[in-house]
């Protein structure tokens, strides 16, 4: 059993929890992700590394509620327990080289691209966010980001704050005047990736994507995470638990992507509503 | 002298089919004597030699003919570790039946089916409490615990070694339990053979996995003297032909782990998982045919295992196919798959089926030349493709093995298919490293992981002993 030592509510739907898992904390990086089970019949769900806490021994994650299981997490309370909390899983996001860097975030991932961003300026690179979210009161770790980042734009679909248009607008224009980064890093909904992927296309910028596919065991073994990318004129498969979660944007296979991510939609709201409604008459 | 086996009695497959409860219901003891009155206790004992583990055979089979089966049954553990294990899901006519003497004039002794009774009675009639030996001092550290883990910890333990066994997923039994089904092997069953180790003083660490949350190297400075490496089955492996990351193509391994850890069988799963509609497997071994019959057993229509060579070579154990067909399952032989076709809607682009399956398109294939190793080679039929509609596949034709502990192990070689390189004692090219079943083999039989946990236990006993 793992204990949840501390939470917080910000938004809503989206929590933070620091767990604590001192093996997990000892050696996360960022671009990692874990994977928890809330409870002995629940699934199995991953969600990227935020913050480690050495000293404390513990791990910071944040989760939307958005299904059965995460509506269960988000019932267990401050200093209660979860079941399984395993990590950390996946490759650190790649930082040798790179000195001039863009990180862009698309709502709930910009809680997966904050702590990249943190890494990149902890290690003196020249950091540029740019995070989208769709409006005003879905805007999360503005001060965070602040705190990182040597420009930041804050982008909403519908200009409630911050600028309007979403992330590919400021993206687009710093890359048409010419500015060149060592590496963009995206992280968001798999649409929001895919154009933020053909914006730096367009410039011949090199661009990573954080896939976060559904998995279950995430060391390799079910192929569940199986990603198509598209490699010297051929498809090869390649497998977002270990040989990712980081892939090169231009290989990646979006569209296939996309469908894969919707095999389990239906079930997903049935569950869900389920879950909804039994913490309701609780 | 009776001739056949005594049949095993089993669920009847009507009735088994709509079930996840074990197929067969294990001999009685009546059944289990007179069964064991066919064994002819030969000298030369050809059984004993083709058992990765050496079972002394004759000599619990005798037991067995006194009506002693619990002396049996410390028989059978004196070499083997998981008797209830075994006695089910071992290829008993490829090892111990296949040089049975009676077998020559008749069908062989049914060593399998008395093993199982005997670790059944056991389990069901033993009340004594499992002694813990005396520590030695010694730690060893074991990583996976499926079928090799398992042996090589219980046989430390029972020397008095320190064992600690980690395992990444939450639930301890690897293959044993995400793997092969209730029906064929129940947890309790697994479940209870890790309890008896627990009871040894074995330690068993979940959550962890070695490579990433541990590496063999910390292992070391954290005190064990040496580790064994049974990670098992590791990247499953899949066709290379067009629509293979349609929804609803998985893997085997996932297909299975979705179905038996994550317990997507019952009810009211969390987890959830395709069932109903028409299923293809891919591949004919023995994960194909547990796939096959979980997808039967899930409410599918139609269940089809496509398989390019035909029932001669096919390599899954001869009972489990037999079971299969009686449940229903349809064989689809000399048929190789060369594009899983998708249903796309044409005037509805947010159809939720587009990208979903819609047939399995296979080419028709002929024996060719033998190969070199003897097996005919099957050669494509020209322009006899032709669909199968499904909407479910499952790929079950062999993983790789797992690259997380050698990324992370400096000096540990392995070979150009990624297993770990061993010598006969199962030490890999790291001192104090040691590494046996589908890590070293590539996917194998449970029973010769056994054998490989119980060759490392011994040569680990032998560098440690005297230290």
């Amino acid at each position: 059993m793992y204990k949840i030592v501390s939470r917080r509510s910000l938004r809503p739907t989206l929590t933070m929890i620091e767990v604590e898992a001192p093996l997990v904390a000892a050696k996360a990086k960022p671009g990692q992700f874990i994977i928890l089970r809330v409870d002995e019949e629940g699934e199995r769900i991953p969600l990227t590394v935020s913050h480690c806490d050495l000293e404390k021994g513990t791990v910071r994650v944040i989760f939307q509620v958005v299904g059965a299981t995460t509506v269960k997490l988000n019932n267990v309370p401050e200093g209660g327990y979860i079941q399984d909390f395993v990590g950390p899983l996946g490759n650190a996001t790649e930082t040798d080289g790179i000195k001039k860097v863009c990180i862009v975030g698309g709502g709930v991932g910009c809680a997966i691209a904050l702590p990249v961003a943190e890494e990149f300026h902890r290690l003196g690179a020249e950091v540029t966010s740019i995070a989208g979210f769709r409006n005003k009161d879905l805007v999360i770790l503005e001060d965070e980001f602040k705190a990182c980042s040597d420009r930041l734009f804050i982008m909403t679909d519908d200009g409630s704050y911050g600028r309007e248009g979403n992330v590919t607008v400021p993206l687009r224009e710093i890359l048409s005047s010419g500015e060149k980064f060592d590496m963009i890093i995206v992280t968001g909904p798999l649409v929001m990736m895919k154009f933020t992927v053909l914006t730096a296309k367009e410039f011949d910028a090199p661009i990573t994507a954080s896939m976060a596919p559904i998995m279950i065991d995430g060391t390799g073994m079910c192929g569940g995470c199986r990603l198509i990318l598209h490699k010297d004129g051929k498809d090869v498969t390649a497998f977002a638990c270990v040989d990712g979660p980081d892939f090169n944007g231009y290989e990646i296979d979006f569209d296939n992507a996309i469908s894969r991510s919707r095999m389990y939609n239906e079930y997903e709201r049935h569950a869900y509503d389920e879950a909804c409604n039994l913490f309701k008459k609780a | 002298m009776e001739p056949k086996k005594h049949e095993m009695p089993s669920q009847a497959p009507e009735v088994r089919a709509h079930n996840f409860k074990e197929v067969a219901l294990g001999y009685t003891a009546e059944i289990a004597v007179e069964e064991a009155k066919r064994c002819l206790n030969c000298k030369n004992q050809p059984c004993v030699d083709v058992c990765p583990v050496n079972i002394s055979i004759p000599e619990f089979i005798s037991h067995i003919k006194e009506g002693d089966f619990e002396a049996a049954y410390q028989v059978i553990t004196r070499t083997s570790s998981l008797p209830a294990v075994c006695g089910r899901v071992c290829p008993q006519e490829k090892q111990c039946e296949s040089k049975c003497t009676m077998g020559i004039k008749f069908e062989p002794v049914g060593i399998g089916r008395l093993e199982r009774f005997v670790a059944d009675y056991h389990n069901e009639n033993y009340k004594g409490e499992p002694v813990r030996p005396a520590s030695n001092g010694h730690r060893v550290a074991v990583v996976g615990s499926g079928p090799s883990g398992l042996t090589c910890a219980g046989d430390l333990a029972k020397k008095g070694y320190e064992v600690t066994v980690y395992e990444a997923l939450h639930k301890a039994g690897g293959v044993l339990i995400y793997g092969i089904p209730e029906f064929r092997l129940p947890k309790s069953i697994v479940a209870k053979e890790i309890d008896g180790l627990k009871a040894l003083g074995v330690d068993f660490e979940t959550n962890v996995v070695i490579g990433k949350t541990l590496t063999i190297d910390e292992l070391f400075e954290r005190g064990f003297e040496a580790v064994f490496v049974g990670s098992g089955a590791g990247l499953p492996n899949f066709l290379g032909i067009p629509g293979e990351s349609l929804k609803g193509v998985y893997s085997a391994n996932e297909f299975l782990t979705r179905s038996n850890l994550m317990k997507a069988y019952l009810d009211d799963p969390t987890t959830p998982i395709m069932k109903g509609g028409n299923v293809a497997v891919v591949g004919a071994g023995n994960v194909a045919m547990d796939a096959a019959r979980t997808a039967l057993r899930l409410g599918a229509e139609n269940v089809y295992i496509v398989y390019r060579r035909s029932m001669e070579e096919l390599p899954a154990r001869k009972e489990e196919v037999e079971h299969a067909m009686e449940e229903g399952i349809q064989f689809k032989l000399l048929n190789n798959p060369v594009e899983i076709l998708s249903y796309e809607n044409p005037d509805d682009k947010k159809d939720p089926k587009n990208g979903s399956i819609k047939a399995i398109k296979c080419i028709k294939m002929e024996l060719g030349e033998p190969d070199e190793k003897g097996r005919r080679k099957p050669v494509p039929i020209k322009d006899s493709e032709w669909e199968i509609p499904v909407d479910t596949v499952v790929i079950a034709i062999g993983t790789s093995p797992n690259p997380l502990i050698k990324k992370t192990t400096k000096g540990l070689e392995v070979n150009s298919r990624g297993g770990i390189i061993v010598n006969e004692d199962g030490l890999t090219s790291r001192d104090s490293v040691y590494a046996g079943g589908d890590a070293v083999t590539g996917a194998a039989t449970v029973i010769s992981a056994m054998g490989a946990g119980k060759t490392a236990a011994a040569a680990i006993d032998e560098q440690l002993k005297n230290k």
